[in-house]
């Protein structure tokens, strides 16, 4: 190709990326990063049809690389709708006023972390806490975590009086959880916390080897992820709109679409639900106080 | 130099009983073996669903250099001002990904982040690279011109004939450090390719991982082809055309990032109890929460940064000796596309944050991955710098017989301080990078920086990178003194000789 023409090929080519960029606002969401990227988006997908179908507005789900990012884009405006864990909501409605949880799954209030162990410690199942994991290795999922790293750390620190890197041999921080089941199992690390409802949708769909890695113990209840809107949403979208979207989620009857979360359905949520994440962050110094 | 050298290996001996050396993966030769399948078998077919990945790894490169590129000419004008060169050390000290951080707050994660990070750190680059191809530049044409001519004039028709290829040159080498840097700020979320390298290596997806790392090989390797001189003004045209699609600008969040979030919290605390976002002056508790910081992260930060570096630093040394035999004419007559350069170039050209990655993967989280990606990377870098002067140096004819014995008898002593100076250039990199894996999971500065951001602190990041950047200065400056001291002491073994 000689160099006019390539030139006219890539002026083209530029021309029609500008074409297809230029749109109407849409409105878009993101996701924290809680397993692997392949699951999140045959979920978000189905969810941003869902919602462009109820909300006669197009949707577009973006997705992030990790949970700061989540909360980042929030914050910046590039997302006006999340699906946040209990933890990553609290940071971004601090950051942001007027920001508002109005969803939950019907399971979140009541969400527990399990500690799991690769079947070679020999740690069994306990009621009570395991000290025996002291001196272990031990992965948490992702540093901004509520149920791989906010809620395991409060009940460490709060049973064995220390931080975690004083009592464990060696602390990792896995990235998400599906990733902490994987390394817990292969012996990577000898124990890890890990989301349940992760834990349970593996097990269903048999990526977990029960004969390699077990659960040991199981935390209290605490409440956990959200749907979090920007409260300046309806300057844009209309009077109403955190409303509509709210109620778009609560009628969110489809098998598939919930089972891919998974949830059984979605519940009312409010900021205030979420207070005692705010408690134990503040205690584990995430929160500045 | 033989005392520059024990020193320094004896300091990375030092530091081999700090260091954390575990391999937390029980089966990494498994999954070696898997990565390699994949590398045997790619999937082309994923190339053409990531094809906008690859394009806007080429489009940040361009933007982003090409504002570097003006922003270095800039400061090369004005690079005899101390203030000026302070400003473009410390902007060059902080790696695109803790400047892709700091921009993300500001303008979101999206296309003007990742160009901004790269022009940034890019500027300064290129302000200390133009100003010395400038100072150095022949001025012969230049003073041959009579005396009436105005300086203007004789700076376009004197100096930049003179120094234009050498700026090419830099400018095409900049354009390939640019694309790397694009590829890696994907890990963390831009669109670029490291976004999906960043989840095929993480989920084992070795074929596809493989491709994406073969174009991206074919991509730099056939620069020579596409980045032709004439070709750039409409590649420009282009990038930023496709770019300004995408441009998004809030002044809310900038006045919020500079005038709040970075503002200490000590700072901010009452007026986030009360609601009203005020600021108080509380200069105890300030310096209180600075002491925090500085002690309690930072130095073990520090520390960990150093223990890292330095063993990566002998072993790249090491490295560069063993690469050097595989790859100079000397013993390998006529190599090109053999095995050996093919390792050099893959070294050389996958980024050390990607080589890092891939080698967590394998190993887990440990020091033994990222020493392994540092002195692999960085031996490649100096084995290719240094083997062009052992091509050039004439081996005498009664020399040794055997390669292992003329390698270290013949060979070496001659190249070796060139050797030592090379290596010792790449040491302020080193660190940085270092610096960097702290976000792989490695307890250096990095990974304060990763969990100040987890936790949303800008205040606490913005001070993690100044004492980061200040370390890279440090070690930048006492960097510039071994090499003159290398430079000295080889002049005087020739004098004597």
């Amino acid at each position: 190709m000689n160099h006019s023409k390539l030139q006219f090929f890539l002026l083209a080519l530029l021309f029609l990326f500008i074409s297809q960029n230029i749109a109407e606002p849409v409105f878009s969401f993101t996701a924290i990063p809680d397993q692997n990227d392949a699951r999140l988006k045959e979920r978000f997908d189905k969810v941003a049809v869902y919602l462009s179908k109820k909300l006669q507005i197009p949707v577009k789900y973006i997705p992030v690389k990790s949970y700061a990012a989540s909360v980042a884009a929030f914050k910046n405006k590039e997302v006006q709708l999340a699906w946040f864990g209990g933890l990553s909501g609290v940071k971004a409605r601090r950051a942001v006023k007027g920001a508002v949880a109005i969803a939950q799954g019907e399971e979140d209030m009541t969400f527990v972390s399990y500690f799991i162990a690769n079947t070679k410690t020999k740690l069994k199942y306990s009621d009570e806490f395991p000290k025996e994991i002291e001196k272990k290795t031990f992965t948490f999922g992702s540093k901004g975590s509520t149920s791989g790293r906010l809620m395991p750390e409060f009940y460490i620190r709060e049973h064995m009086k220390k931080a975690p890197q004083k009592i464990f041999k060696r602390v990792g921080f896995s990235g998400d959880h599906s990733k902490t089941i994987a390394l817990v199992q292969s012996g990577g690390y000898q124990v890890g916390a890990v989301n349940y409802k992760v834990w349970e949708k593996e097990i269903t769909q048999g990526l977990i080897d029960t004969n390699k890695v077990r659960i040991i113990w199981k935390t209290p209840p605490y409440p956990d992820y959200n749907w979090t809107i920007r409260g300046d949403t309806e300057k844009t979208f209309g009077q109403g709109f955190v409303k509509k979207v709210q109620q778009a989620l609560l009628e969110m009857n489809d098998k598939q679409l919930l089972e891919s979360f998974p949830r059984k359905r979605f519940i009312k949520a409010d900021n205030s639900m979420y207070e005692p994440i705010l408690k134990t962050g503040t205690a584990i110094g995430i929160f500045d106080e | 130099m033989k005392q520059i050298t024990l020193f320094f290996i004896g300091i990375a001996c030092l530091c081999l009983i700090f260091a954390d050396l575990e391999v937390i993966s029980l089966d990494p030769w498994f999954e070696i073996g898997r990565i390699f399948q994949g590398f045997l078998k790619p999937d082309f077919k994923v190339l053409f669903e990531l094809r906008t990945s690859l394009v806007n790894t080429v489009i940040f490169a361009f933007c982003g250099s090409s504002l570097a590129f003006i922003g270095g000419i800039v400061g090369a004008f004005f690079y005899k001002v101390t203030i000026v060169r302070y400003l473009c050390s410390s902007v060059r000290s902080i790696h695109e990904i803790f400047w892709s951080f700091l921009f993300l707050p500001l303008v979101g994660l999206n296309p003007t982040c990742g160009i901004l990070a790269i022009a940034v750190h890019n500027t300064g680059i290129f302000a200390k690279g133009l100003a010395e191809i400038y100072q150095e530049a022949d001025r012969k044409p230049y003073d041959a011109l009579p005396k009436k001519i105005g300086k203007t004039s004789a700076f376009f028709y004197a100096i930049i004939p003179v120094i234009y290829p050498e700026i090419k040159h830099f400018t095409r080498y900049r354009f390939e450090c640019a694309l790397r840097s694009s590829a890696v700020l994907g890990f963390i979320g831009l669109p670029t390719i490291g976004f999906h390298l960043e989840t095929f290596f993480r989920e084992g997806m070795y074929t596809e991982a493989s491709a994406l790392l073969i174009a991206f090989y074919l991509l730099i390797a056939s620069l020579k082809f596409w980045l032709r001189e004439k070709m750039v003004p409409l590649y420009l045209v282009c990038a930023w055309g496709i770019v300004s699609t995408k441009f998004t600008f809030s002044m809310e969040n900038i006045i919020r990032f500079f005038t709040y979030e970075i503002i200490p919290w000590p700072m901010r605390k009452q007026g986030f109890v009360d609601g009203t976002n005020s600021l108080t002056f509380e200069i105890g508790n300030t310096i209180a929460w600075l002491k925090d910081i500085l002690f309690l992260e930072a130095m073990p930060g520090i520390f960990n940064t150093m223990v890292l570096t330095q063993i990566s630093f002998v072993l790249a040394g090491l490295a560069t000796m063993v690469l050097m035999v595989t790859v100079t004419k000397h013993f390998a007559p006529g190599l090109k596309g053999k095995p050996g350069t093919l390792l050099l170039i893959v070294l050389r050209t996958t980024p050390e944050y990607i080589l890092a990655y891939i080698c967590i993967q394998i190993f887990g989280p440990s020091m033994i991955p990222a020493i392994l990606a540092l002195s692999l990377h960085n031996g490649a870098i100096v084995a290719f710098l240094t083997v062009k002067s052992i091509d050039q140096i004439p081996l005498p004819m009664d020399r040794s017989k055997g390669i292992i014995n003329c390698y270290f008898y013949e060979v070496i002593p001659r190249i070796y301080g060139v050797f030592l100076a090379n290596l010792f250039y790449r040491w302020e990199v080193m660190v940085r990078e270092s610096a960097l894996f702290g976000i792989l999971g490695i307890y250096t500065l990095g990974f304060y920086v990763d969990s100040a951001i987890s936790d949303d602190k800008m205040d606490k990041v913005i001070i993690i990178i100044a004492v980061m950047a200040l370390l890279n200065i440090g070690i930048d400056s006492l960097s510039q003194r071994v090499r003159r001291k290398i430079k000295s002491e080889g002049t005087i073994v020739a004098k004597a000789a």
